[in-house]
């Protein structure tokens, strides 16, 4: 039988999932095991043991000056500028998306402009926006919005021309206007695609956000990655990082089942 | 005056003329199928009825009103494909025919209540009335074509016009769609104007039909010149191969 016909029964596939899981976890312990015996005090690369107890304690232990626990601070902070920055990309992503791939005159002025503004690296605006903005919250999430609006609106305005002929001009001869094929046939074909779309743009959103925390800010996920960096603790840093990757699954696995209760549509086939 | 008045219409694309000369009258509830080569141009003369583009010389009228600049109300489509909305289910898309014309696309209250009496009045009359709540992507092909005709219905237009709607179906659906399609002539009494590629449909549905050939040919140059209604068959007693040709036209006659 041919490989491409050989599917694995669910209990191996269950098997097959955790496979590349378990053997990263077993690289990183004889790694570990490895350099703390050379050097026991080495900090580097410590021991699962050692991170676990770095994580009870970064859960459970509140800061000795302000009495609170900076975990949850940190993660408050970076959810909050994250769902800011994304939900307003979203936002203006979806209206000029809508507007571009329905008006020919607005495509005319915009489509061009928004392909050059993709150009841009993001990051190179940081300063910009530090000195316009200042070092507070607007500037990290104006660069949220900056980094990942272009990409959404090309993405979207695509979409909406992907919409068949066909189907407009049925609109249009039960009597239609522009703004009643906005809302009544593009928007709704849309919004699984702006979904798609959101899922696919956080791990640049996240990106930004940690380059932004990294440079200036008090709290924050990032911010405290780059802060105990200076002590290399190491141990820190592995579990705010298995942390952020932890919550950028659930945001995933949120997203995905959102869309599949709100466009039952689209999950029908013929 | 009659129904729909084609006067003398030429359509070409840049360069390329596609249709010329086109000049059709049909009375009103007349079934007009037009067949021809493919590529000759007959979804453009569609088009053109639909109003979709303006023709580059000549005036289509639809019940003596001025020619249309875009297609609305007053002309029903159903295409070969893509003719129902994907995101609305049975019900929906048949009350879009009505509340689509609002100026947020929707009905509220008793109005609404009223027009989903009406769309499951018509949804019983295609046959749907038991899919009502599904959506139209878990339908059979034929199902979403009746669905498609029933929704241009509701919106009430002066002509219907389809473009190959069978054209994607199988043999058997194909025939049931032509008792479908007679049955609901016979109650509502539509102008309709069917393109179709198969020349005996044409025949049994239509009560005329419409050829659309180029009179003229270049052997050096095929696309010099556009295509015109070559023959205009009276398909009413019962079609092949009884048809009579209605007008003298100024190609070879059949011999
Ligand atoms: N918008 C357009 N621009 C340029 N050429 C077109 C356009 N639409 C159709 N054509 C050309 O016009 C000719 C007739 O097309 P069409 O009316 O679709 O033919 P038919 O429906 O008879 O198969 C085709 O050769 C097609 O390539
Ligand atoms: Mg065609």
């Amino acid at each position: 039988m041919r490989l491409i016909n050989r599917t694995p029964s669910p209990a191996l596939r269950a098997f097959l999932v955790l496979v590349p899981f378990a053997l990263a976890f077993v690289v990183y312990l004889v790694a570990s095991e490895i350099r703390l015996e050379a050097n026991p005090s080495d900090r580097l690369l410590p021991s699962p043991g050692t991170i676990l107890d770095t994580a009870v304690s970064l859960l459970t232990v509140p800061d000795r000056r302000s009495g609170a626990i900076l975990f949850w601070g940190d993660t408050w902070a970076s959810l909050t500028r994250l769902s800011l920055g994304v939900g307003l990309a979203a936002a203006i992503g979806l209206v000029f998306g809508m507007l571009i791939g329905l008006l020919p005159h607005v495509r005319a002025t915009l489509s061009i402009f928004v392909g050059v503004l993709s150009l841009i690296p993001p990051l190179a605006l940081l300063p910009i926006l530090f000195i316009t903005f200042g070092l507070g919250e607007v500037s990290k999430v104006v660069l949220i919005v900056i980094g990942i609006t272009p990409f959404l609106i090309r993405d979207l305005s695509g979409r909406v021309m992907e919409i068949p002929r066909e189907m407009i001009v049925k609109a249009e001869t039960l009597g239609a206007s522009s703004l009643v094929i906005a809302l009544r046939v593009a928007l709704p074909q849309v919004l699984p695609r702006l979904v798609q779309a959101i899922r696919l743009s956080l791990g640049p959103a996240w990106l930004f956000l940690i380059a932004a925390e990294a440079i200036a800010a008090n709290q924050g996920l990032g911010y405290r990655i780059f802060l105990v960096r200076r002590y290399l603790a190491m141990d820190v840093i592995l579990t705010y990082v298995l942390w952020i990757t932890f919550l950028a699954w659930v945001i995933d696995w949120l997203l995905k089942a959102v869309a599949r209760r709100a466009f039952p549509w689209t999950e029908v086939s013929p | 005056m009659s129904f729909v008045e084609v006067e003398n219409v030429f359509q070409s694309y840049g360069a390329r003329p596609i249709l010329e000369r086109v000049n059709v009258t049909v009375n009103r509830g007349e079934f007009i199928s037009i067949v021809g080569a493919s590529g000759c141009g007959k979804s453009t003369f569609l088009r053109l009825l639909l109003a979709q583009e303006q023709p580059t010389r000549g005036s289509i009228t639809i019940d003596g009103r001025p020619p249309a600049q875009e297609p609305d109300r007053t002309r029903g489509v159903v295409f070969q494909r893509y003719s129902v909305f994907p995101h609305m289910n049975v019900r929906d898309n048949i009350v879009a025919g009505e509340a689509f014309a609002r100026s947020f696309g929707r009905l509220f209250g008793s109005e609404r209540r009223a027009a989903q009496e009406r769309a499951d009045a018509m949804l019983e009359r295609i046959g749907l009335n038991h899919v009502a709540d599904a959506y139209p992507a878990t339908l059979s092909g034929g199902m979403q074509q009746r669905l498609a005709i029933g929704q241009a219905l509701a919106a009430k237009p002066l002509i219907l016009l389809l473009d190959e709607p069978f054209g994607a179906l199988d043999p058997g659906t194909r025939l049931s769609m032509h008792d479908f399609l007679m049955h609901l002539r016979g109650e509502i009494g539509m102008t309709v104007f069917m393109v179709t590629h198969d020349l005996s449909e044409g025949f049994k549905l239509g009560d005329r039909v419409l050829v659309f050939d180029k009179p003229r040919w270049d052997p050096t140059d095929p696309d010099a010149y556009g295509a015109t209604v070559t023959y205009d068959f009276d398909a009413r007693n019962r079609g092949i191969p009884f048809q009579t040709i209605m007008e003298e036209t100024h190609v070879l006659r059949p011999v």
